[in-house]
Order: structure tokens, then sequence, then C-alpha cells
């Protein structure tokens, strides 16, 4: 059972709300510091994404957070988005645009303040989930258990693996 | 931390001082200060990212558009960190191939181009 379980409403000043929970709760189930920012940025690119599909295709439906502190730490964001759309639409590809093309197209390009924006909804869209694939060792996106939508489940270790005891032979693995 | 924004000039250079946190909710702020400063004639920008506390995607895109506003005035927009923390999210997009980082304010200005 989740250990703390959020509704947010699809706004981005939410996406901070999830994001500070989130760091509060990991701090608590006692998980080392140096994964606190990971935690932080990989929770705030799930909920972006599920909170940019949300203002898009169903702005009345809340973005569902769940937090659990054992035996690791989990975090589960589950957006209620159809699944019927196209994985791009999604956010579900995983792929990272290539930035250096992406910049270099509007060198040849008319370098419109509209090539600029194009260019900045790539990278937050592409780069989301590609961000978390790269910060997060286990990370699984699945369909929602319940009904429509998306899960994105992230987890973390609880405790740091022990230390070799001094002088104590290991077997060799 | 709520994001902060403060711009000097250095010669012919504009620097972006940059605190507080850059994401999907303030970088709309950020996005319009970089506006402003082209649309002013600023085509030359450092955005000094030392007290940047969190970065996420939508920051990133924020800067990939200000890079590709500036160098459509034959501009250039250099960053200035050391975060570990904050390279790491570079490294991982593949976006410090596209943007000259720097170590110091100082580096970034007398940098050609």
């Amino acid at each position: 059972m989740a250990t703390v379980r959020l509704e947010i409403s699809p706004t981005p000043a939410h996406v901070r709300t999830a994001r500070l929970v989130a760091a509060a709760v990991a701090r608590r189930s006692g998980i080392d510091e140096v994964l606190l920012d990971e935690i932080r940025l990989a929770v705030g690119e799930a909920c972006s994404r599920a909170v940019g599909l949300h203002r898009m295709h169903s702005p009345q439906t809340l973005v569902h957070v769940e937090l659990t502190d054992g035996p690791r730490f989990t975090v589960v964001v589950t957006d209620a988005v159809p699944r019927d759309l196209a994985p791009t639409e999604l956010g579900l590809t995983g792929a990272m645009p290539d930035p250096v093309a992406l910049v270099a197209a509007s060198a040849a390009g008319t370098g419109s303040a509209e090539d600029a924006e194009i260019a900045e909804d790539s990278i937050a869209a592409g780069v989301g989930l590609a961000l978390l694939a790269g910060l997060v060792d286990d990370l699984d996106v699945v369909s929602a258990p319940h009904g429509v939508g998306t899960a994105v489940r992230m987890s973390w270790p609880l405790t740091p693996p022990a230390a070799p005891v001094r002088g104590a032979v290991r077997p060799f693995l | 931390m709520e994001l902060s924004l403060s711009t000097r000039a250095e010669g012919d250079r504009t620097i972006v001082e940059v605190g507080g946190e850059i994401d999907v909710y303030t970088a709309p702020t950020l996005r319009e200060q970089l506006i402003d400063l082209v649309s002013q004639g600023h085509q030359h920008i450092v955005v000094d990212m030392e007290r940047v506390e969190f970065l996420d995607s939508t920051g990133l895109g924020v800067l990939v558009g200000g890079l590709k506003r500036v160098r459509a005035q034959d501009g250039s927009l250099r960053l200035v960190c050391t975060q570990e923390r904050i390279l790491k999210i570079f490294r991982i997009t593949g976006l410090e191939k596209v943007f000259p980082i720097h170590a110091t304010v100082a580096e970034a200005v007398s940098a050609e181009g």
C-alpha cells in the first residue's frame, strides 16, 4: 500500500508540489542523500509529462502520484489519458531528439521565433522520458492498472550496499 | 525556491544571472527574459547558472530556444556552470554538444564569437 498518495490538478505549479512531497517522503524514508536530486528531477519529469498530457486531452481529471517507502522507495505517476493516441503524442517514445540537429536546423532555416518555439517544445516533450531513462535505473512505463492511462513507475534502493567487512574473504563471483 | 533573474552588461556581452529553480512553472519567465533581450538587440548572451538549484527538461527547452534566437541574429549564447548535478543533465541529454559551457563568467565573456 502506498505510504503517501497525491492527486494533483494538471497545473505546472503542482508539478513542483509533487516534487517537494516526493523529496520529503524520500528523505523521511532514509534514502541516501545523494539520490535526492535524482528523485526530485525524475518525479518532476514524470509529472510534467502527465500534466502536459492532461492539459491537452483531459484537463478536468487529476494526475495520481503514489509514493511507497519499502522495500524500495517507489514512485508511480499515473495519467488518465487514453492510450489510443500515438506513442509520440503520449510522450512514450523515449527517443531523445538530436540536439545538434535541432539547433543546426535553425541556422539553415529562417531562424524565426516560431522555429525557436518548436525547438523548445521538442526538447521539453522529447527529453522528458529520455532524461528519466538516463537517470533512473529502475524505470517501467506500463498501462495504468485500473482503467485508461499510463503509469510511470520508478524506484530507488533504500539501503546503501553494505561495505565489505575489513579482512573478510569475499567469494569470487 | 523561486526563480531569480538579473542582467548586466560586460562589454558587448549581456550576463543573465539565474538563481533558484528553472522548471515547468518558472521556465516561461526565463523564456520572456531571453526573448526581451534578443528583441532589444542583445545578441551575445551569457547565462550564469551557478546559483541554479534545479533544472528540468522545460528549462533545457527554453535555453535551446534562446540559443536559436541569438543564432538567428548571428549572436551567441554561452552557459556558466560548474555544478555537477546540472552538468549531468546536459550530458545525459547530449546538450553539452550544443552549448559552450564555461567555468567562470570571465572565461565566457572573453570567449570568441
